[in-house]
């Protein structure tokens, strides 16, 4: 029987139990206008926090506030949240790999005048 | 044996109801997750083609921090954050059309293209007053740059501790990065507009409402990035120090 199976059926429609079998989820409206609301709020957040003196801290909550909403983004927007394991690690990685990158060339940056000043 | 033919009408039964299921993929999920996989990959040289100009952003903000806080006070927060808040209703609208795309609902889906569209036009005609305001300004680098409101600030009715016209020259490096930035930035945006007139097309025409999802889904993914380089645009370039006498 199963060699009379023709080349373009020959593909295995039952392989779904492989560690990347990942199922469409579909985010609803109401998930979304959630993550719409939170970002409003949280831009108004950022705004209203720079025209507070908080010394060195303002540009840390800015950064913070920034990372939280693109996070957001990415988990619900993007669909990271409901994606495979392979797709959550090639972000991951992705963004490990950037910081990396700025780490390793700021070390550069900042010991190049070492006990100069 | 009765078993095996089953297995086979089942395998061919899914292989007629996707049309878009290309032969070489095992299955239409799989198909699915090679696509968001390499919609990823292009994301990632994104990051790293951004990153390039946030880290020159990071290096000279800490060099010549006084220039960086004076000309970043130059930009309008409320057009700054207006846009933010565009950007991220399109963003919206783009998540609601791909949901409309999922659930078959063409005339909400062509409707969330349009609008994002129309939010990506809106951000774009912001910027185009922000723009024109530094050119009218002499706040663009290069031969016609004026360092005059940086280094006498009294004399323009600008509430600002005035720069040595030494530092003051690094203001042109804050709005090279702006423009640099900003820019690309912008192009991504006109791009993106660009694929919308052609995404919109082809979802009036039924394309993506028949189960056909992952034009609409990896055109979001692009569209969200661009999104999150706003999100950290906006705090960096516009809110670096409103504090002190504003």
């Amino acid at each position: 029987m199963a060699h009379e199976i023709s080349h373009d059926q020959a593909h295995d429609a039952s392989n779904v139990t492989n560690p990347e079998h990942a199922e469409h989820h579909i985010v609803t409206p109401l998930q979304y206008t959630f993550v719409f609301v939170t970002l409003l709020f949280f831009t108004g957040v950022t705004v209203g926090a720079a025209y507070v003196d908080l010394k060195w801290a303002n540009p840390v909550i800015a950064l913070g506030i920034a990372c939280f909403k693109a996070v957001i983004v990415i988990l619900f927007f993007m669909h990271a949240a409901y994606q495979s394991r392979l797709i959550k690690m090639t972000i991951a990685s992705g963004f490990f790999m950037f910081l990396v990158l700025i780490a390793m060339t700021m070390t550069d940056y900042i010991s190049r005048a070492w006990g100069m000043w | 044996m009765s078993n095996a033919t089953a297995t086979i009408e089942e395998q061919v039964h899914e292989h007629t109801a996707l049309p878009q299921h290309r032969h070489h993929f095992e299955t239409e999920e799989q198909q699915r997750e090679a696509g968001s996989f390499g919609m990823w990959l292009f994301l990632l040289t994104e990051i790293m083609f951004f990153g390039g100009m946030f880290f020159a952003y990071l290096l000279y903000r800490n060099w010549y921090y006084p220039a960086f806080a004076t000309a970043s006070n130059q930009l309008s927060v409320p057009l700054g954050a207006a846009n933010t808040a565009i950007l991220i209703s399109s963003g919206f609208c783009m998540a609601l059309g791909v949901w409309a795309s999922e659930v078959r609902r063409r005339k909400t889906l062509v409707v969330m293209l349009v609008l994002t569209t129309l939010f990506g036009l809106a951000f774009l005609g912001v910027k185009t007053v922000e723009y024109k305001e530094k050119y009218d300004h002499h706040h663009i680098p290069g031969n016609s740059f004026s360092i005059a409101e940086f280094v006498n600030p009294a004399a323009y009715g600008i509430k600002e501790e005035p720069l040595a016209p030494d530092m003051a020259q690094k203001t042109q490096i804050y709005f090279f990065l702006y423009f640099a930035m900003t820019g690309m930035h912008a192009l991504h945006m006109i791009i993106g507009i660009g694929l919308l007139f052609w995404l919109t097309h082809r979802a009036w025409r039924g394309d993506f409402t028949e189960g056909y999802v992952a034009p609409i889904e990896n055109f979001g993914l692009y569209w969200h990035f661009v999104d999150i380089v706003w999100l950290f645009l906006f705090p960096l370039l516009y809110l670096i120090n409103r504090h002190p006498l504003h």
